[in-house]
């Protein structure tokens, strides 16, 4: 190997060697800084409604070797709840939807017009969150408590979880909702994409046995995406767990309560870590911070393990 | 064992073909809905943003800092563009050079590793490396918050993208290629830099742009390392908040004044503006990119 080659190939790995180190860093540093609130809520934290940072004005008391406010305590079931939920629901809106907006744009628009209209798709990808709240607040909040919540609840008030109180409007549905919006570009244009790269002679197998063309992309096509479909789907719920400026401003951001129906307030994991930020600064003993930490550990290792369970099931990876 | 009936019955079959056009039409008409559904969520935001925005722009915004819930926007921007640019500055060598070992050295088990990871990064979300940021240097290395703060930051949450997008554009460049340079006699470092990155530099860059507008879209993160700033940035990289557009956003239009709407709403004409001209900008490259190669 020349002297040049071999200096090019240690150069360009050490900055490669970045990239693992940051994760390795990140997750050491979570560690360390979640592990006093770790050691003092135990295994409470993920099964108790109990945000609450004690009273501010008296003495720290000492529990579990750890130094806390008076009353304090930190367990996050209802964020787990509501992050979980929330994402849920956006992608059981995403995914017929993006389905069908592929299908739609592969199959039934002419070719000369499909990569403007599939724009009207897939540049939803690229709106910034903190707009999509926006629009959420000012936009979609208002419609749905008005016009469509109150007869949905009223139209399903049999059903468990669906039925009245249509609440305000801050709450689980439009947060389900935003965030259909916000990860069906990913379905939408990965399943144009696949749905294009079906050989012809499949479709002109189907004709030939005298299908229909919605029978070729139901019967024929479809099946075998089943398997892209999962993987991106299940990268579509990793985006979805994370998202946190749009959830922020819509979700209603409730502390300590489960969700009774799907128009109830809630709040995730990522959007309470900012909602809680100024609080927990205030904490002299500083637990909310180391709180605040384990709730980003908690939050780190379930995008991880959701993120690469969608790598094994699409091995091709980033794509969008 | 009776043999199968092959009657004519055109009734049935008419039936049967009557029955499959509706199924037809109905499922066309499912799909043709989700893509409107979609498009129209789209163009509303749009409509909102620029509707709204248009009506509140003005020269003062350009001109002057925010004061208190009024004012101008020129901290803002000048806040966004600095942290981008300090973030770009620090990842495109991490994620260009990086995106060339894991493309050129894609047997090596390091390689592997790294592309594996920085899948699962990019997935990572915001506000974790926020987080991360908050608790190592705006507390422990007490930098507070900072511009340094939120520039690496924003680095490493773009680096694991650039990385991705280098490797896919060094990857797209035809085999024949390295082939030729090789048989020239050039080795491997200017056969990648001479002749590679010369071929893929459009789509090399395109990653950068989509990067670029990630960055500039991104609040979580800045909320935890650079707070907010009524002033312009001092030149200090640490101990001083900065300004930046998209807070404007989230925090001014929750008051209950007119001029703070105003501002949020055109802060977010900019950032959506900027934010789409990218992302535009790095499709029509791809597009043009992939003509010229099938011509």
């Amino acid at each position: 190997m020349r002297p040049s080659d071999a200096l090019f190939r240690v150069t360009v790995t050490l900055f490669a060697a970045v990239i693992p180190l940051s994760l390795l860093v990140l997750l050491l540093f979570l560690l360390h800084d979640a592990w006093p609130a770790i050691r003092f809520n135990g295994v409470d934290f993920l099964f108790k409604n109990a945000w609450n940072l004690g009273n501010q004005y008296g003495n720290p008391v000492t529990v579990h070797g750890q130094q806390v406010m008076p009353g304090a305590s930190f367990a996050i079931l209802f964020l787990i709840v509501g992050t979980l939920a929330s994402s849920l629901i956006a992608l059981l809106l995403a995914v017929p939807l993006g389905v069908g907006a592929a299908i739609f744009l592969a199959e039934a628009v002419p070719a000369g017009l499909r990569s403007y209209l599939a724009l009207l798709v897939e540049l939803l990808a690229s709106v910034p969150s903190v707009v999509f709240g926006l629009w959420g607040y000012v936009v979609l909040i208002p419609l749905l408590a008005h016009h469509v919540y109150p007869h949905l609840a009223r139209w399903l008030s049999g059903v468990p979880f669906l039925g009245p109180p249509p609440g305000s409007g801050y709450g689980l549905l439009t947060a389900g909702i935003v965030l259909a919006l916000m990860c069906v570009p990913l379905i939408a244009a990965n399943l144009r994409e696949a749905i294009e790269a079906t050989p012809q002679a499949l479709r002109e197998a189907g004709l030939a046995v005298g299908a229909t063309r919605f029978e070729i992309v139901r019967k024929i096509i479809l099946p075998r995406l089943r398997l892209p479909l999962i993987g991106v789907s299940t990268l579509a719920l990793g985006r979805a767990l994370g998202e946190t400026m749009a959830v922020l401003m819509i979700s209603g951001n409730a502390l300590n309560i489960l969700p009774g129906n799907i128009y109830s307030p809630i709040s995730t994991m990522a959007s309470f870590m900012v909602s809680q930020l100024d609080s927990a600064l205030q904490d002299p003993t500083n637990m909310a911070v180391y709180g605040i930490a384990e709730i980003g550990l908690a939050l780190l290792l379930l995008s991880l393990l959701v993120n690469a369970v969608a790598r094994v099931l699409m091995p091709r990876g980033l794509s969008a | 064992m009776s043999a199968i009936d092959i009657r004519y019955a055109p009734a049935a079959f008419e039936r049967r073909q009557r029955r499959n056009a509706r199924v037809s039409a109905l499922g066309w008409a499912a799909c043709a809905l989700a893509f409107a559904l979609l498009a129209s969520a789209l163009l509303d935001i749009l409509f909102l943003v620029f509707h709204r925005g248009l009506s509140a722009l003005n020269l003062q915004l350009f001109l002057t800092p925010t004061s208190g819930i009024g004012g101008g926007l020129l901290n803002a921007i000048e806040g966004s563009v600095l942290l981008t640019l300090g973030a770009l500055l620090l990842a495109v060598p991490i994620g260009v050079l990086g995106g060339i070992y894991v493309s050129e050295y894609s047997r090596d088990w390091l390689a592997h590793g790294v592309r594996f990871v920085a899948d699962v990064l990019v997935g990572v979300p915001s506000i974790v490396f926020g987080l991360f940021g908050y608790l190592t240097m705006v507390t422990a290395l007490d930098w507070h918050f900072s511009m340094a703060a939120g520039c690496i930051t924003l680095a490493l949450m773009i680096a694991p993208y650039m990385l991705r997008t280098t490797e896919l554009a060094l990857r797209g460049v035809p085999h024949e290629l390295r082939e030729a340079s090789y048989a020239l006699g050039a080795g491997q470092a200017a056969t990648v830099t001479h002749v590679l990155l010369r071929e893929c530099a459009s789509r090399v860059l395109t990653g950068i742009l989509l990067a670029t507008a990630i960055s500039m879209g991104e609040t979580a993160p800045l909320i935890y390392t650079v707070n907010w700033s009524n002033y312009y940035w001092n030149g200090h990289l640490t101990h001083e908040p900065v300004a930046y557009l998209t807070y404007v956003i989230w925090s001014f239009i929750n008051e209950p004044f007119a001029s703070a709407h105003a501002l949020a709403y055109a802060a977010a004409l900019m950032i959506t503006l900027f934010v789409l001209a990218l992302t535009l900008l790095a499709r029509l490259s791809l597009n043009r990119l992939t003509v010229r190669r099938s011509a």
